[in-house]
């Protein structure tokens, strides 16, 4: 690790996430960025500015405007040795490079029976709240979870940004990470110099013991409001940053319910088929006579990302966890509760 | 544009000025290896066929007809040039030393490929149509980066993206033709068209040659006839040369399909007998034939021997294809990644859990389920 990046900095996550491309392009030179408009102009969220012009043309790599190439050639180049960190400029473009991502990346080392690697990470800005047109605010990162062979990030904040960003480079395996792009400009303390933690585990961000809110990305800034709101009201709730989407620590999310004995699962994406049922299902599977509530949920509703000028209503807020939280907590009774 | 020609279906061969000099700089074995390459991976084609129709494979894939245009381009690359295959490029596949038991892993089901790409430097088959180009232009991007980063061997390497006339259409070639050409990849693109994408011919894919298109692109297409095994090589040689070191280039092999899309399919419900019989008199091999005859280059000994040789391999292949041992459900689960996974371990330890105890019921006495 270069002298000059080990000490703690305040930064925003972009900026963490941009010192992580740095170090480990100064790092390793095999590794390399791609994507559109990250060149001289930084990419749109600025992640990458500057770098090109520190690391030259073939190591920060404008692409043609086409995902299904940016990660179709990302996967060639990993074959042959490279560790390409592949942009994709929004969420909702992600899908032009779906079957790239789906039906290779996530397969080649299981159809060459482990012989190939394909250490290829995405970057894949997500999430809405930035008042943004159709297609610039999608949470898809559960239709990813349920492709195996893909390791699936989601850092909350500046300093997990900086070293799930290192971690998913350093990883042989393919990793997207799920950038919260409504909290580029969050700030927070980054230790570049910090022993990589296991950017795999759920964390439990905040104590509590009347229940528990489950959740990762950009909303968990939003659950620990909810606690701090609770509390004003004598509620006491505690905060897992659930972190890692695949591979998933149900374990550290069920010990935290199992201990408040009611669990709240919140995300942006549509709770239908959402990946909150998947850690709703595992959590009950684990720590069903412990709960005194089902598992709930709180999400984005089954309907296309709605025009941003509703996204205050779609989006879960304070108030749509904590309606959850009462009703988890009002749930008390077998005998009171209608089907 | 109509395709380049030197050897006619009646074995007589025309020079040409730009191609000739390619195949008068060919030894005589390589000449006579040109028609071995082709005449055993027919056998073997046949003969896995034949396994399919037993239930041994569950699929099968014929190349017959398509020959002289993979042996041709195969042998106009060197061993390191990486080829990325569909999955039809059986004569490839044996030139590169896969053996006929590696080839039918896949179609017997007990591996999703029975070959490690880089023993090879030729990938697994491509299934999902044309995906395949785009990684081998991203091979082609660490070349290029190989080249300036000082290795000597990547400086006039190259990689061969096969695809077909069907998967022409999909945007995963135009994609890999825009980066190839905008970043100067070293990329052959060659496209064996062989006038059926399953049922829709070539016309519903494209109205003019397929050739056409690398122009707009900004890079040289020639188009070629695939059943000339001379004309496949020359233009491959004299293309692969160019892009050594430079941009990319394609080529389309005009040529049939003499079999079937895969087992699976009945070409005759939707092509006609007579335009089969057309084809079959430009096979590849038989003008080859006559023309090495003609040169003296091969006689009756020669062809006996081959015929041996692949009659050996196709029955090696029908006594060992039990042996082929599959891939296990444990084995998979190591596969999935790399490095380990929370939800696999514990999903590979359940499986062992589950199956234990039925091997502990029948262990005490059979019991089980009672």
């Amino acid at each position: 690790m270069a002298e000059a990046s080990s000490e703690i900095r305040e930064m925003v996550v972009a900026k963490a996430i941009n010192a992580a491309l740095r170090d480990a392009l100064a790092e390793d030179p095999t590794t390399l960025l791609i994507g559109e408009d990250i060149g001289p102009l930084g990419g749109v969220f600025r992640v990458t500015e500057g770098l090109q012009a520190e690391f030259g043309e073939t190591r920060v790599v404008d692409s043609p405007l086409a995902e299904s190439g940016i990660v179709g050639t990302s996967i060639g180049m990993a074959m042959r040795g490279y560790r390409p960190v592949a942009e994709i400029q929004f969420d909702g473009f992600v899908f032009p490079g779906f079957n790239q991502i789906t039906t290779q990346l996530a397969k080649i080392h299981n159809r060459t029976d482990g012989a190939v690697s394909v250490p290829v990470t995405i970057r894949l800005p997500y999430g809405g709240s930035i008042g943004s047109i159709e297609h610039h605010s999608e949470s898809p990162e559960a239709l990813f979870a349920h492709t195996a062979g893909l390791r699936i990030l989601a850092p909350s904040n500046p300093q997990d940004a900086y070293w799930m960003t290192r971690a998913a480079i350093a990883s042989e395996d393919p990793v997207i990470v799920m950038e919260p792009k409504r909290r580029y400009w969050l700030k927070g303390p980054v230790d570049t110099a910090a022993a990589p933690q296991d950017v795999h585990s759920a964390e439990v961000i905040r104590e509590g013991s009347d229940a528990t809110i489950a959740t990762y990305g950009p909303l968990v800034p939003v659950a620990l409001a909810a606690a701090e709101a609770a509390a004003e009201d004598g509620r006491s709730l505690e905060v897992v940053d659930v972190r890692s989407i695949s591979p998933l620590d149900d374990e550290t999310i069920a010990r935290s319910a199992a201990k408040t004995g009611r669990l709240v699962v919140a995300h942006e994406a549509p709770t239908f088929g959402g990946f909150g049922a998947e850690i709703a299902a595992r959590v009950a599977e684990r720590a069903h006579h412990r709960l005194l509530a089902p598992v709930l949920r709180v999400g984005g509703f089954h309907m296309p990302y709605p025009p941003s000028h509703q996204e205050g209503r779609y989006l879960p807020d304070i108030d749509r966890m904590l309606e959850a939280v009462e009703r988890s907590v009002a749930h008390s009774s077998r005998a009171s509760s209608p089907v | 544009m109509q395709p380049i020609q030197l050897l006619a279906p009646d074995g007589t061969l025309t020079e040409d000025e730009t191609y000739s000099p390619y195949v008068d700089a060919l030894d005589e074995s390589t000449l006579r290896d040109l028609y071995r390459s082709m005449v055993v991976e027919r056998r073997v084609d046949a003969e896995a066929t034949s396994l399919q129709r037993q239930g041994q494979l569950s699929l099968w894939v014929q190349a017959l007809g398509q020959e002289g245009a993979q042996a041709g381009t195969v042998t106009a690359l060197r061993a390191t040039d990486m080829i990325f295959p569909t999955y039809r490029e059986h004569v490839m596949a044996l030139h590169r030393g896969i053996t006929p038991q590696q080839l039918v892993a896949q179609f017997r089901a007990t591996a999703h490929s029975g070959w490690r790409p880089q023993d090879h430097r030729f990938n697994t088959y491509g299934v999902v149509l044309a995906s395949q180009t785009l990684h081998a232009t991203g091979w082609a991007m660490g070349i290029q980066r190989d080249a300036a980063a000082g290795v000597e061997a990547a400086r006039d390497e190259l990689v061969l993206a096969c695809f077909g006339d069907g998967a022409s259409s999909q945007g995963d070639v135009h994609e890999s033709m825009v980066f190839a050409s905008s970043y100067e990849l070293p990329v052959l693109f060659f496209v064996q068209n062989n006038q059926w994408a399953i049922s829709v011919p070539a016309t519903t894919q494209a109205r003019g040659p397929l050739a056409d298109r690398a122009v707009g692109y900004g890079f040289e297409g020639v188009r070629v006839d695939g059943n000339d095994v001379l004309a496949s090589y020359a233009v491959a040689a004299r293309m692969a040369e160019q892009v050594r070191g430079g941009g990319p280039k394609l080529i389309e092999s005009v040529t049939y399909r003499m079999g079937a899309h895969t087992t699976a399919d009945d070409p005759t419900k939707y092509r006609t007998a007579d335009e089969v019989e057309e084809w079959g008199a430009k096979d590849p091999v038989a003008r080859y034939s006559t023309w090495l005859r003609g040169r003296g280059l091969i006689d009756d000994a020669f062809i006996d021997a081959v015929e041996a040789e692949a009659q050996d391999l196709a029955s090696d292949l029908r006594r060992t294809i039990h042996e082929l041992t599959p891939v296990t459900l444990e084995e998979n689960f190591d596969t999935v990644y790399a490095e380990p996974h929370r939800q696999i371990e514990v999903e590979k330890a359940w499986l062992r859990d589950y199956e234990a105890g039925f091997a502990e019921d029948s262990a005490a006495g059979g019991k089980g389920g009672a």
